[in-house]
């Protein structure tokens, strides 16, 4: 009987075209509306590293001390964000984890072999060669680095395939040099198509930017006295002059991650944070009650707020304008369905039983919902359109509208439908077709 | 075939309660052709709507070809009705958006036939009423007279035992009306029930029998072989 009364429904749909169209216009606004916030919502919320977002840990520790703490914003726990170049090394070196990485945004003027090509600018990411395996980033061509390079503050990169599409016009570069600030680095790997969204490795520099489009190893960019492009916070404090006294400083520029597979891991790692703290306070760098944190990814962008209270709120007045919309299809649907209690008076009389007519009913809800959801999905379409010609960049990255999108639109619609349809639709089930008749 | 007995229809509102049907018996046979008359008010379609079993009724008793209706559930209601009647009503009451095969398509389609049952019952239907030839056509298309052949092709499609007419000439002319009636009657002659509601006398004349209801409650018959008896009498 279903494809009998999908027949029916359009039909029915064919009937009162006016009606039919504000029906659709109303659920497809409520949709378009719903959907695009949704869309931007999702990307912001989204498990960047679905599959390991719990064994990743972004680490903290106090290493101001209260004195200081009214210049952390957003945080009751006064930790920081990012942590100084001492805690960094004190880490590493402690090997406490199975894999670890501390990192920081960086930078250079990139001057392509070709020289059809100009100089220009990248942004660079200096690590460890632990990042590439713990944030599970995907190779073209070679691979990470070594341990030795790390070790040794080897002249080596990775690059982003975009990049090596620019410079390399796509081949594999492996062993190919590459000049940075005037200086040759060899390329180890190229990568393939990376970009987790948000970027949640460091959310203090464009966190729903692109990723980096070269990585080299930390301690080369160290040695090369290479100054952070990133967020950089010394509280007041920007100790001694110089290179040296930056990494001596208590200034705050480098994220760290571990990653901690098992649960005793963890536990032996928090172990060994607290155990660190207490012995800088030994030493006299802490004189305040030892601090740290370790977070896994989700947990981080929670703290991090890495979906802004705006978008939330907008979501949720985007799902009430929605609700709104479909009060209007309800009232429309339920105009229609009693404009045809005669009809279903007949099919009654005919031998329907309640049930087919609910079906059919609903079936006909179903179809309006459908359609509206298509007219949505234009909607949707446009308001991303509208979204990246207003909002920055940045923004407009998270606007990429997928079939898990156009899917979830869809579903939305015809469901959302047929619940604005259930109650004009027991009223249809309910017509009492002795009345019907008689009135006719 | 049809047999109330005793039977009561109430309508009911907060202060008042008014009889449609009082005491109401009747007794229908297999192949006979009755004509229930009456005024205006008397309960002429509460009769035919309980005995089309579109409504429930109060009290007594109601057996349709031999079952017991009181207290069926609306499925099993639903199904008696599509299997065995076949409704005739005076505005005709084919739905608009569907043409005449489709129109005669709607109870089979509840009863479940397939696509080719369904489509020899169309065509021996519309041959019966004469309107092979206008199949495709929509009910606007249609005259009058057309259109209640159409709906007797309906109510005969699915091979029912009782046919229930309300005023099936109602809204046609005189010559449209004759050639419904002969219909009816060729139905008759072939072994159809049926029951004809009508407050026309000239119409009442052409059915084997003729019941008179006044006030709900059936209150005289025509002579043999329309039998006179009085109301609440077991016909």
């Amino acid at each position: 009987m279903f494809s009998y009364y999908f027949t029916l429904a359009l039909r029915s749909l064919k009937r009162n075209v006016v009606l039919t169209l504000l029906m659709i216009a109303a659920i497809g606004v409520g949709i378009g509306a719903s959907m695009t916030t949704l869309t931007v919502f999702r990307a912001m919320a989204g498990d960047p590293i679905p599959e390991k977002s719990t064994q990743l840990f972004a680490v903290q520790i106090d290493n101001w001390g209260p004195s200081k703490k009214t210049v952390v914003l957003g945080d009751e726990e006064h930790l920081q964000p990012q942590i100084s170049y001492p805690d960094a090394i004190g880490f590493i070196n402690a090997h406490a984890a199975p894999r670890q990485s501390a990192m920081y945004a960086t930078g250079f003027a990139l001057t392509p072999s070709n020289p059809q090509l100009l100089p220009f600018q990248v942004h660079a990411r200096a690590a460890y060669t632990d990042f590439f395996r713990m944030f599970e980033v995907p190779f073209r061509f070679g691979g990470p680095w070594g341990a030795a390079d790390d070790a040794n503050r080897a002249d080596v990169v990775v690059i982003t395939r975009e990049l090596n599409d620019k410079v390399f016009d796509g081949a594999n570069s492996v062993g190919k040099m590459l000049n940075l600030d005037n200086h040759d680095y060899r390329v180890v790997g190229v990568m393939d198509q990376w970009q987790p969204i948000p970027k949640f490795y460091d959310l203090n520099n464009d966190k729903y930017g692109k990723s980096e489009q070269v990585f080299l190893p930390f301690t080369r960019a160290i040695a090369g006295e290479m100054s952070t492009w990133g967020n950089n916070n010394c509280a007041g404090d920007v100790g001694a002059p110089g290179w040296e006294g930056r990494l001596h400083s208590e200034c705050i520029w480098i994220q760290f991650w571990a990653e901690l597979p098992t649960a005793a891991d963890v536990d032996r790692y928090r172990q060994f944070l607290n155990n660190y703290a207490s012995d800088q306070q030994r030493s006299g760098r802490f004189n305040w009650r030892a601090h740290t944190r370790i977070r896994d990814a989700r947990q981080w962008l929670a703290y991090r707020h890495a979906v802004a209270d705006e978008v939330r709120i907008l979501v949720l007045v985007s799902f009430s304008f929605l609700f709104v919309c479909l009060l209007n299809a309800m009232g429309l649907m339920l105009a229609k369905i009693l404009g045809r209690a005669g009809d279903i008076g007949v099919r009654r009389a005919l031998g329907a039983n309640r049930r087919a007519i609910f079906s059919q009913c609903l079936i006909e809800a179903g179809v309006i919902g459908f359609a509206g959801g298509l007219l949505g999905l234009a909607l949707t379409a446009l308001g991303l359109v509208g979204l990246r010609v207003l909002l920055s960049e940045e923004v407009s990255r998270l606007t990429h509208f997928g079939l898990m999108d156009i899917s979830i639109a869809i579903l939305l619609a015809v469901f959302a439908t047929i619940l604005a349809g259930l109650y004009p639709t027991w009223r249809a089930a309910h017509v009492q077709p002795a009345w019907q008749l008689k009135a006719q | 075939m049809l047999k109330m007995n005793h039977l009561s229809k109430a309508y009911r509102t907060e202060v008042v309660e008014t009889y449609a049907l009082r005491d109401f018996s009747i007794h229908v046979r297999e192949g006979e052709f009755v004509a229930v008359t009456g005024p205006s008010g008397s309960g002429k379609t509460t009769f035919l709507t309980i005995a089309g079993l579109l409504e429930e009724f109060n009290g007594g008793e109601y057996q349709l070809d031999g079952a017991n209706v009181r207290g069926l559930n609306d499925n099993q209601r639903s199904r008696l009705r599509n299997e065995k009647i076949g409704f005739i009503f005076q505005s005709f009451n084919l739905i608009s958006d569907l043409n005449v095969q489709d129109n005669i398509d709607v109870p089979l389609r509840y009863r479940g036939f397939n696509g080719a049952e369904r489509r020899r019952r169309i065509q021996e239907s519309l041959e019966r009423v004469g309107l092979s030839a206008r199949s495709r056509h929509y009910p606007a298309e249609l005259s009058g007279g057309q259109q209640q052949r159409v709906a007797i092709a309906r109510a005969l499609a699915g091979s029912p035992r009782l046919l229930l007419a309300d005023e099936p000439t109602g809204n046609l002319d005189t010559q449209m009306a004759r050639g419904v009636l002969d219909l009816l009657e060729e139905l008759h002659r072939d072994g159809a029930t049926i029951v004809m509601v009508t407050h026309d006398p000239e119409l009442a004349i052409r059915a084997q029998r003729e019941v008179h209801i006044v006030d709900g409650q059936v209150v005289d018959l025509t002579a043999q072989p329309r039998l006179v008896v009085g109301a609440n009498a077991q016909l």
